[in-house]
């Protein structure tokens, strides 16, 4: 896919000049204007350009707030109801930036779950596959101490459980813990280092999403149909192509997002962060956001504190080894009737875990927590190895093509076929 | 050898009592009974709500003479009466009021700290000067400020997991965001003279006593909460405990625990009286949880103002962009 040369010319003798020297024009064309995208692409393959999106506003809203915020244990909470009430559109960037978090999160679960679905992790995109877990990783440590920063009473008793389970390690624990806090207990010291993390590693996500996009140039799109596309026809051109389709799903998010910033900024969020830190007052119910639900359910199945903190890690780090428990030829659950169960009853084992993850931990909450966890693993270790090796998929079609006109050849009448087709097409419609 | 299995033990050792202070932190999560809040009619509730002022301009008559003696109200400054989407008082009048209050400011050229009158651009003047003398005056318990006390109370729910992605759905649909306030009108007016009565049946059981019935207060038990009596090793149920009043508390049906520090503020007899408006213990309570709701949101009109045109201008562009695809992929079949 990368290796398809770019149809840029420059125009006048400034861009020729510039392309001799660096052909970032060029490349950028090359890349995001004629990159051939497969045909058949549905709109579950919107979410990497909302994604992009997501970053970019959090980027540009968190640099803003960071201007007026406080970093301290102090001023922090003052601060932030200081931006809400009295910098200007101060209210407007912070319910952004908060709401844009959990829209972010909603998004790359999608992504994820698409990914999982159409089998765009198996060769050759095992390496995309794993930087966008490291992506998720990223974005998991940044939220969660994003989440820090207001200090309020989620934010300081969040910090103080999570942070706490790494005194499960072995030997070290406490070490690590007390090196994370910058002392005996979370106080404003913490908060301190988590705001310069917070600020930091959205440009090591950005760093990675680089990286994303490029592993995602060189194998090209997976597409519905999980076939490798063979000839131009199994494409269209990006632009205008696949970019208008974007645009449309992100606007389409963007409304969303734009409902939630102006008429419900605090559902998603608790109540009791709205209350200031207090490190002597233990909030009756301490939960996390919504997107960490499923891996505190699994945290809390396990009933030893290290095997809990193990079993939620292995939760995220089992996705790297995807690619390689994955037995089967075929990457489509469209063609395999029994993954595609499976697959289902992943998505609904997740959402059981984000349900159980806000509920006490007692009685039969607990059992169904455990029985879910089991399943959770059960996807990866269990059905993905096994499902391969047992399950006898549909017939496939022969191309994308195929599976667009029911033949092997496109002579739609004018239909563009090819990067440079469309480009030049226009007037034969 | 030995060495190493000390360090082993001591591991081991650490690993129990990180244990335990695990336990200690993760919240166990008392199931506590969800108390059901019903939710009321407000003004300010989804995509076209607004304060109304006069509203405001009561409650904030209601809070200053029912709550102020002993809650704080930190974030508002005395400007903020005057703005557009709250009270909006008359800036003289404000003026007027915050002169009565005094605030402590300096140090002078003189190098000394001294008191003037509060202006507008002071924060409203609280009954103490911190925490510390707020408990001393009320028996130990801290009244809470009250700038922010709508968005840090909810009216939680519980439904049924089938159910409640629906009710999640509505509300989400519908721009819920009034559990805070929700919450307080029920709090306010939920006071009881005494807690509810039980009788005791003759195999140890609570039973509460009917509504209307006749109350022969020897024979019954005023229970804040009744604890079941758990069943003894000979299979036998003890009797039920039944939770009494704590000394100086005071019953409530909606806080949680039923059992709070505050005297009720409002009753059926004393109230505030409004001079142009019928007042009563319901309007008052109505009256100051919106003007609360605006101490925490004061930016919820401009918010909600802004939405409504974003919302208008998403909404055209979205279409203009599905009609711009749906032309642009007309060309190719997929």
């Amino acid at each position: 896919m990368s290796d398809h040369a770019s149809t840029y010319e420059p125009k006048g003798p400034v861009s020729k000049w510039f392309d001799e020297r660096l052909p970032i024009a060029r490349m950028m064309h090359g890349q995001f204007v004629d990159f051939p995208t497969p045909r058949n692409l549905n709109y579950m393959w919107t979410f990497g350009g909302i994604l992009t999106f997501c970053l970019v506003v959090q980027i540009v809203t968190g640099i803003v707030l960071a201007m007026h915020y406080v970093p301290s244990g102090e001023g922090a909470f003052d601060s932030v109801q200081k931006i809400d009430r009295d910098v200007n559109y101060g209210w407007l960037l912070q319910n952004i930036h908060a709401v844009g978090a959990h829209m972010f999160f909603f998004a790359v679960f999608i992504h994820m779950f698409r990914g999982l679905y159409y089998g765009s992790y198996k060769a050759p995109r095992e390496i995309l596959w794993i930087l966008g877990v490291i992506i998720f990783l990223l974005m998991m440590a940044t939220g969660f101490m994003g989440y820090t920063l207001p200090w309020g009473q989620m934010s300081f008793w969040g910090v103080t459980v999570i942070t706490n389970l790494f005194s499960a390690v072995p030997i070290v624990g406490d070490a690590i813990t007390q090196w994370l806090w910058g002392g005996y207990s979370v106080t404003g010291t913490t908060l301190n280092r988590f705001f310069a993390l917070h600020y930091l590693l959205p440009f090591v996500i950005f760093g990675v999403v680089v990286l994303h996009v490029w592993a995602l140039h060189v194998a090209g799109q997976n597409n519905p149909t999980g076939l490798e596309v063979k000839t131009r026809s199994d494409t269209v051109p990006m632009a205008p192509y696949a970019v208008m389709k974007d645009l449309f799903a992100l606007a389409v998010f963007v409304i969303l997002f734009a409902w939630f910033v102006f008429f419900a900024p605090d559902y998603l969020g608790h109540a009791d962060n709205y209350i200031e830190a207090n490190p002597l007052a233990t909030p009756a119910h301490i939960v996390p956001e919504w997107y960490f639900l499923p891996f505190y359910a699994i945290l809390r199945a396990i009933p030893s504190k290290l095997g809990g903190v193990i079993a939620m890690f292995s939760a995220v780090l089992i996705l790297a080894f995807v690619p390689w428990l994955d037995t089967s030829k075929v990457r489509s659950a469209k063609y395999r009737p029994l993954y595609k169960w499976a697959f289902w009853a992943f998505v609904f084992t997740c959402l059981a875990l984000g349900y159980l993850g806000a509920k006490p931990a007692e009685g039969a909450y607990v059992l169904w927590a455990r029985i879910f966890t089991f399943l959770y693993f059960a996807y990866f270790l269990l059905a993905m190895p096994l499902l391969g090796l047992y399950e006898t998929p549909r017939p496939r079609p022969r191309s994308i093509t195929e599976a667009v006109l029911g033949r092997q050849d496109d002579n739609t009448a004018g239909a563009p076929v090819g990067a440079v087709g469309a480009a030049a097409a226009p007037e034969k419609r | 050898m030995m060495r190493l299995l000390n360090v082993g033990r001591a591991a081991l050792a650490g690993l129990a009592l990180s244990g335990l202070t695990l336990g200690a932190v993760v919240p166990a999560q008392a199931a506590g009974e969800i108390i059901k809040i019903e939710r009321q009619k407000w003004s300010w509730s989804g995509m076209f709500g607004r304060f109304d002022a006069a509203q405001l301009q009561r409650g904030f008559q209601v809070y200053k003479e029912n709550c102020a003696a002993c809650h704080t109200l930190n974030r508002v400054y005395y400007r903020n009466l005057t703005e557009p989407g709250g009270p909006q008082f008359d800036a003289e009048r404000i003026q007027l009021l915050a002169s009565e209050a005094q605030v402590r400011d300096g140090p002078n050229d003189d190098g000394e700290m001294f008191d003037r009158p509060a202006r507008l651009s002071d924060r409203y003047v609280g009954p103490f000067k911190n925490e510390k003398e707020a408990r001393a005056a009320n028996n130990g318990a801290y009244p809470p400020d009250f700038s922010l006390i709508i968005k840090a109370r909810s009216a939680p729910q519980d439904h049924p997991w089938y159910i409640a992605p629906f009710f999640w759905a509505r509300d989400i649909a519908t721009g819920y965001e009034e559990g805070g306030a929700d919450y307080m009108y029920a709090l306010l007016t939920s006071y009881k003279e005494e807690p509810p009565a039980y009788t005791r049946s003759p195999d140890g059981k609570l039973i509460p006593v009917a509504k209307g019935a006749e109350i022969d207060d020897d024979k019954v038990e005023r229970c804040v909460k009744v604890v079941p009596g758990e069943v003894g090793d000979d299979g036998k149920r003890k009797p039920d405990t039944c939770n009494k009043l704590g000394e100086g508390m005071y019953y409530n049906a909606s806080y949680p625990g039923h059992q709070i520090a505050m005297p009720a503020p409002l009753s059926k007899d004393v109230f505030v009286e409004y001079q142009n408006a019928k007042a009563s213990m319901a309007q008052n309570a109505r009256d100051v949880t919106a003007f609360l709701a605006w101490a925490s949101d004061p930016r919820l009109e401009e918010r909600k103002q802004l939405g409504l045109s974003v919302m208008i201008y998403l909404l055209i562009m979205t279409i203009l962009l599905y009609f711009a695809k749906r032309a642009i992929w007309a060309r190719v079949k997929h």
